[in-house]
């Protein structure tokens, strides 16, 4: 059964999806997704273990070979992205259940574990899939079943803002269909390490070819508008602030990390080992990630909605992965794949208080979190240590990160970059220190006996989340070694 | 290898910025989606015409002596795919936009505006 | 819709040439132009007809929204099944050889079983799509 791991990751949850639409009981949809969800993790770290011990690994579907059929390739690179994906669905599927009868219709409860689960399904595809068209469908699969999922929730807003990430994200893409057609075009193949083996062999690389250059500026703009780089960010802010708190803690922590996945993808597997990268493309995206890191943290310091607050904050914070991605260097990528895994912590974290605050309160409007401190301890400590993370204290995940992503700036020369870097810190203590402060020291004297404490269900995956900020805050070898040797295979040194 | 010669790429172009105007310059929803699925049609050509071999026919086994040329098939099967991908998307679409006007009473964008504003 | 004498007896007519050409195409599939999801379609095609001239109630009593929900779902269970079967025969995922005794009879069936869950998948989302659009109420009138 060991060698079928790579298909089955993808095929439980999307075989789960269709179980889930015969039956019409929330509560045994929701079991069946607990289940998935939790093998999906096992296998995520079974794959992640022979990846580490043996090397990549191939599957080949229908058992035809790699140039002709879609082949499943896992090296260290997706293997990392694999096990986030799968930690976060393992803790969103426990936490699913009592957030979602607060905030979802009863009638439509059933549904959403099917759509929750072909979403997943459509993320680890596009993440285990070794060939670029395959890319394309698990994309659009994962799309179309989160704008369905944003829609969900009970408030009107929620309709037009999966409206307009819709309208954006079948353009983007359509970008992406685009940029990997042009490359068909060029080498006749869709498979990727073949892809990169003939742009190599037939020179199109080092000559600079016209076509080439237009499919990269596709794939660029296409996937930076599913990853929500700076001047494309537009549909995540209501996306994430409307839709349900499942759906965001999801989406927020999973979603843009496998679009910057597939940027890595291309831009350093097909591209060769980024020299021509860190020229071209890199440069190109340096501005945008810069502004996504200041504009995205000041737009947040005065959002009243804490929900968009941290949207806003998760657009700065995908600045910070891609500033690592343009280095091009092994540290700058360690720093940028590390974040990937930190943000996924802290983000998931800071969204399930969210849907904790809203289980009890109804509202996550600044004003609303006077005396919450007293009245929901457990969530708004937690709130507190994901807003930690966040800034990059020491001791939390997120320092490990924004430390590593200093010290290659450093290493590159780019002083001002460095110093951007920590005032983007400082922006994002001020917001969260907003909430900290109006929750903890601007007591509600009316509410303030009555504790209103989440159950049970919400507080056991947030706070794993909140031991695992601190973990891996404290020791961080494991993903740092693993991050780091997903950068030396992009570059293609020292493996 | 002149500009007429290559008219595949110039119909496409022409589609996809056509396409992207109404996307961008229309504000009703229905528009909206007019637009991106002339948009996505666009880059099924693109991908339709690349896989045309000249002189090629469809790629069925014909019988009788001789290397048959046959049109690569493989562009047409990748397309059918993504014509399907676009169904669901113009779907989910009108689901969406079906929801909106039940909600909001309206499906031009600067009316729902005003709305969500008002509250 | 009750006096349309002409449109009623030509759909009655045409109804079932229409499904019996998407069989044709489905079961063709395998040796020519054809498969599962123009089969599904144009098999939709027939039920769409059929809801325009007879009216949603009449349809929904010849196929409810419950058995397309289960018919969806079924045709997806019935392709990712035949590719696990495939893998507990010592293959890999959809590896159709394995299903046979000759590689040649289990890639035909192997063939047959996807192009059916297609199919069957296709021709029930269609139709819900249509019954979706088709079942709402307008509220401002």
């Amino acid at each position: 059964m060991n060698a079928h791991l790579p298909v089955l990751q993808v095929i439980l949850p999307l075989l789960g999806a269709p179980l889930c639409m015969l039956t019409r009981s929330a509560r045994l949809n929701w079991l069946i997704t607990i289940a998935v969800s939790w093998s999906g993790f096992v296998i995520s770290l079974l794959l992640a273990q022979q990846v580490w011990v043996n090397g990549p690994i191939t599957y080949n579907m229908g058992g035809w070979v790699a140039p002709w059929g879609i082949t499943y390739h896992i090296d260290a690179l997706n293997a990392f992205v694999l096990i986030i994906v799968t930690m976060i669905a393992a803790l969103v599927a426990p936490y699913a259940r009592r957030s979602i009868q607060k905030e979802i219709d009863r009638h439509r409860q059933a549904v959403f574990y099917a759509l929750l689960l072909l979403c997943q399904a459509g993320l680890l595809g596009i993440v285990i899939t070794g060939d670029a068209f395959n890319m394309y469908v698990f994309l659009e699969l994962s799309s179309l079943s989160s704008y369905a999922l944003i829609a969900m929730g009970k408030r009107r807003r929620g309709l037009t803002a999966a409206f307009q990430y819709l309208i954006m994200g079948t353009i983007g893409a359509t970008f992406i269909l685009i940029g990997i057609g042009l490359l068909y075009n060029l080498t006749g193949t869709l498979n990727i390490l073949d892809l990169a083996e003939q742009l190599n062999k037939h020179h199109l690389i080092a000559t600079g070819n016209r076509t080439l250059i237009t499919a990269f500026a596709f794939l660029t703009v296409g996937l930076s508008l599913k990853l929500a780089l700076f001047p494309l960010h537009l549909w995540l802010p209501n996306a994430y602030s409307y839709a349900p708190s499942v759906v965001t803690i999801f989406l927020a922590a999973t979603a843009t990390k496998v679009a910057v996945y597939m940027l890595l993808r291309f831009c350093f597997t097909i591209l060769g080992h980024g020299a021509l990268f860190q020229m071209t493309l890199g440069k190109i995206i340096l501005l945008p990630s810069l502004c996504a890191i200041f504009i995205g943290s000041i737009v947040a310091i005065f959002q009243y909605d804490i929900k968009r607050m941290l949207a806003y904050s998760s657009i700065a914070q995908i600045g910070y992965m891609t500033l690592g991605i343009t280095m091009a260097t092994p540290l700058g990528l360690t720093a940028g794949i590390l974040h990937l895994f930190n943000h996924a912590l802290m983000k998931g974290l800071l969204f399930m208080t969210m849907g904790a605050v809203i289980y009890r309160v109804d509202s996550v409007y600044l004003s609303d979190f006077r005396g919450l401190g007293k009245r929901m301890p457990w969530t708004m400590a937690a709130f507190v240590i994901g807003g930690l993370s966040l800034m990059g204290v020491p001791l939390t995940a997120g320092f490990i990160s924004k430390w590593y992503l200093v010290k290659s700036a450093l290493e590159c020369g780019w002083w001002p970059v460095a110093g951007l870097i920590l005032i983007g810190s400082l922006l994002a203590v001020i917001y969260v220190w907003r909430v900290v402060e109006t929750a903890y020291f601007n007591p509600d004297h009316e509410l303030e006996q009555r504790s209103c404490e989440a159950p049970l269900s919400l507080l056991l995956p947030m706070w794993i989340l909140v031991i695992a900020n601190i973990y891996f805050g404290i020791n961080s070898d494991l993903p740092l070694s693993m991050a780091a040797r997903a950068a030396n295979l992009l570059l293609g040194v020292g493996v | 290898m002149n500009l007429i010669g290559h008219y595949n790429y110039l119909i496409s172009i022409f589609l996809m910025m056509v396409g992207f105007f109404v996307v961008i310059c229309r504000g009703n929803l229905i528009k909206k989606l007019i637009g991106l699925n002339i948009f996505s049609t666009s880059v099924f050509i693109l991908y339709i015409t690349m896989g045309k071999v000249a002189g090629g026919t469809a790629p069925i086994v014909v019988p009788g002596p001789g290397p048959h040329i046959y049109t690569n098939p493989l562009p047409h099967v990748l397309i059918l795919t993504a014509i399907v991908v676009g169904v669901a998307t113009t779907a989910v679409g009108l689901a969406l936009t079906v929801r909106i006007k039940e909600r909001y009473g309206t499906i031009e964008e600067d009316e729902i505006r005003l709305k969500d504003e008002s509250l | 819709m009750h006096d349309h004498l002409i449109l009623r007896i030509i759909a009655k007519m045409f109804i079932p040439f229409i499904l019996l050409f998407a069989l044709y195409v489905q079961f063709h599939g395998d040796y020519g132009p054809g498969g599962g999801f123009q089969a599904g379609v144009i098999f939709a095609s027939a039920l769409i007809l059929y809801t325009l001239i007879f009216g949603l109630e009449t349809a929904m009593r010849v196929v409810s929204p419950t058995a397309l929900r289960i018919l969806a779902a079924s045709g997806v269970l019935i392709y990712g099944g035949t590719g696990v079967l495939c893998m507990l025969r010592g293959g890999n995922f959809l590896e159709y050889s394995m299903l046979a005794a000759t590689p040649l009879a289990g890639q035909h069936l192997g063939i047959f079983l996807i192009e059916l869950g297609v199919g069957t998948t296709v021709f029930a989302v269609m139709v819900m799509l249509f019954y979706g659009f088709s079942g709402r109420k307008d509220p401002s009138s």
